[in-house]
């Protein structure tokens, strides 16, 4: 049993040793200094004059905005179309799948877009090679580097003293995805090929079992895709179980290098602000913040599963088994509740385990870790949402000392605060509003058979799909029958929504603190480096989710905890 | 169209860059390797008897069983089965798993189960069990095979795998596969 323990710290050492040097060099990206990566500058530059882009002309908010989401709505429509029109075209597809359903290609061209990659089908029977590789493993760069440059933006408009541009998003979107994406890519790719994750184009292949029977085993460029699934927080599989197939992760050293990719930029975000504002010792208390809320996640629901089911005892097996249904038994219920933590922290989304199965608080634990969404966060986007909980946290303490409030030397004002409410309110809304209706669904017509597990556990997977879709995270209480077109459709407005004004708003918060006149800091301000500003962030992130969502928790993994065994 | 451009351009290039190059020189390297990029299959007489690690079904008593899967070792369509802890039809499931292994060992009583072999992982799949797994179906494949149980433990031993570097991860496994490869080629004791 210890060295399940042992096994789960050297997943999140490695993380965080590897994420430091990381956050250094995604700073020296950003800034443009020198890098040893430069030899892609000739290609970038090819790129930018083809599409008549000048990388160093300065925009400001309003226009990074624009181009963030003009691209975007581009990738959208090319990803839907290939979808519906998937059967037209006979290139890399070897089985013949044809074309999808309008509200699943709706769905899955929004999910793969907006990095929640919340999969309403199963990979390995309904997308062909073409649209693994053409569409989701395109997508699953694009849409992790629109989240870093956004975070770049980010970091520029702190760094401001009285000037409105924040950088060029185009320049900073393909820098995340030629220099920072695709050579982590490129080293996880080849370490998982070397742990046994296959990379082919062998479609279907027929085994003789040594009992006789005939047997259909489905394989595919798997390892390319599972690398950037990791590292770009995206999460979508190449097969339906996502990580807990033997062909995605088949051993424990390949979920080491999965877990860890999982966490390793998000981390290393969180590092690049301290030393892209010279902040560190602020970004060690936002470190140390979120690390302390990871770490009791992880420990409540580790020794949750690793403590079983009281219900397997009652049917008179030996007391003391982990609960490991849903669970391979070459991970073990540790390195299955690390994961579940990191994928949920993380905007992740891709599963080791299956979140349905675990024990009720464990289920609840990952239900919190994406109503907070900024422990570590999906790659960029978790930083900005992080700085949301800042900028009312600041304005929280500001209150109590009796100040304006003012961060990194800028006043907070009434706009700033209204922003980053309602950017705060957003979440619950979409969540809660989407609960809400399912569940009236399923009270006007029980038969509509949405549910896999009755009572609590029921209300859990509508509550866990629609905060994984507004969370942009991806996994899922799978159990629940979400290819209809009532999930399809409301779970892809929840993570349009979820994903873009959650990078709006802050956007236009360092919009506007970028051109304020910057006042001295005196013995009065509050220092955000102290303790007791670290005491009220953490407050302030506990506070909001938990009153937000506690009755929702309660009717759900709640109820379902004091129930069991009864 | 001034701003259309960019978008365009950044769009195809980036298919191109990420959805085509990328994976494409990837499955090439990956050729330097071609066991690992083939998914470790595992030939018998030169007939593609399964992949290492993927389970597959298996249910006469000859061999070790593996776990129970939710898609019965349908590796062109996995999953698992995402049923609740608390769901009364999965608890009716793992009951029956448990009279059904109970009535194959009749020796042994449910407290002797280790529990992976009362319930189903996640993708259905699962190549391993524990070699407590393993050593709850010693005397119905002795029987079976006409070998002394102290043969077949012995190969469990031999076929035992250790955490990862000796220090992480679960602390033993079998490989169902694997083994039961070893039972039939099994010829005596050295």
């Amino acid at each position: 049993m210890h060295t399940e323990i042992l096994g789960i710290f050297l997943i999140f050492l490695l993380s965080v040793l590897l994420a430091w040097p990381l956050g250094r060099y995604i700073v020296s990206v950003f800034q443009g200094e020198k890098v040893w990566s430069d030899f892609f500058s000739p290609l970038e530059r090819w790129i930018f004059r083809l599409a008549g882009i000048d990388p160093h002309q300065p925009m400001d908010w309003k226009q990074n905005m624009m181009a963030l989401l003009g691209t975007n709505v581009f990738f959208f429509l090319l990803a839907f179309l290939v979808l519906v029109l998937q059967g037209y075209q006979p290139f890399w597809n070897p089985v013949g799948l044809g074309n999808w359903e309008p509200t699943l290609a709706f769905n899955t061209a929004v999910s793969f877009t907006t990095n929640t990659n919340l999969q309403h089908y199963s990979g390995e029977t309904s997308a062909s090679y073409f649209t693994q590789l053409l569409v989701f493993c395109w997508l699953q760069f694009v849409s992790a580097a629109t989240g870093i440059a956004a975070c770049a933006l980010l970091f520029q408009g702190l760094v401001n003293r009285s000037s409105a541009t924040l950088g060029n998003f185009y320049h900073l979107f393909l820098k995340s995805s030629t220099r920072i994406l695709l050579p982590l890519s490129i080293v996880v790719c080849l370490l998982l090929t070397l742990g046994g994750t296959p990379v082919n184009f062998e479609g279907l292949q027929t085994v003789t079992t040594l009992e006789g029977d005939t047997i259909q085993v489905a394989g595919g460029p798997v390892a390319p895709m599972v690398a950037i699934k990791q590292l770009g927080t995206n999460g979508g599989g190449y097969f339906g179980p996502n990580s807990t197939h033997p062909f995605e992760n088949p051993s424990y050293f390949t979920n080491i290098v999965e877990n860890v990719s999982i966490l390793l930029i998000p981390m290393a975000l969180v590092f690049a602000f301290g030393f892209y504002l010279h902040r560190r010792r602020l970004a060690m208390l936002f470190f140390g913040v979120m690390t302390l809320l990871f770490v009791l996640f992880v420990a409540l629901s580790a020794s949750q599963e690793m403590s079983g089911n009281p219900n397997y005892t009652a049917l008179g097996l030996a007391d003391g088994q982990p609960n490991i249904e849903g669970k391979e038994v070459r991970f073990g219920p540790a390195a299955s509740s690390l994961w579940g933590v990191s994928t949920t922290s993380t905007s992740n989304g891709s599963v080791n385990s299956m979140h349905d199965s675990h024990t009720p608080l464990s289920g609840g634990i990952f239900l919190l870790d994406m109503f907070i969404n900024a422990i570590y966060g999906g790659v960029g986007v978790g930083f900005i949402n992080f700085f949301v909980f800042v900028i009312i946290a600041v304005f929280i303490a500001g209150l109590m000392i009796g100040r304006t409030p003012e961060f990194l030397g800028k006043k907070i004002e009434a706009r700033e605060v209204k922003i980053a409410a309602l950017v705060v309110i957003l979440h619950p809304l979409l969540i809660l509003g989407g609960t809400a209706l399912s569940s009236y669904g399923i009270q006007r017509n029980p038969d509509v058979g949405w549910l896999n597990n009755p009572a609590y556990h029921g209300f859990s997977e509508m509550l866990y799909e629609f905060t994984s879709a507004a969370a942009n995270n991806g996994s899922g209480f799978e159990g629940l029958a979400d290819n209809t077109p009532f999930w399809n459709i409301l779970t892809g407005i929840a993570m349009m929504l979820g994903r873009y004004l959650p990078i709006i708003g802050p956007l236009a918060i360092v919009g506007s603190l970028a051109v304020k006149k910057p006042v001295p800091e005196t013995v009065g301000s509050l220092p955000p480096e102290s303790f007791a500003f670290g005491a009220v962030l953490l407050s302030v992130i506990l506070i909001v989710a938990a009153l937000s969502f506690f009755p929702a928790l309660t009717l759900g993994p709640l109820a379902e905890y004091f129930t069991m065994g009864k | 169209m001034k701003t259309l451009r960019p978008i365009l351009i950044l769009g195809i290039v980036t298919i191109i860059l990420f959805g085509g190059i990328y994976p494409v020189v990837m499955l090439g390297v990956g050729q330097l390797m071609p066991e690992k990029a083939a998914g470790e299959p595992v030939y018998h007489d030169e007939q593609l008897v399964g992949f290492e690690n993927i389970g597959q079904p298996f249910d006469s008593s000859q061999y070790f069983w593996g776990r129970p899967s939710a898609v019965a070792y349908n590796a062109a369509a996995t999953g698992g089965s995402n049923k609740g802890p608390t769901n009364p039809e999965f608890l009716s499931l793992v009951e029956d798993q448990i009279d059904s292994l109970l009535k194959y060992h009749p020796d042994k009583e449910a407290a002797d189960i280790p529990v992976e072999l009362v319930t189903a992982s996640g993708s259905g799949l699962d190549p391993h069990i524990t070699p407590q797994g393993a050593v709850f179906q010693v005397q119905r494949i002795a029987q079976a095979r006409g070998m002394s149980e102290e043969e077949i433990r012995s190969l469990i031993d031999q076929y035992t795998e250790d955490a990862f570097l000796g220090w992480f991860g679960p602390s033993a496994k079998v490989n169902v596969l694997t083994l039961n490869l070893a039972l039939d080629a099994y010829t005596g004791p050295k």
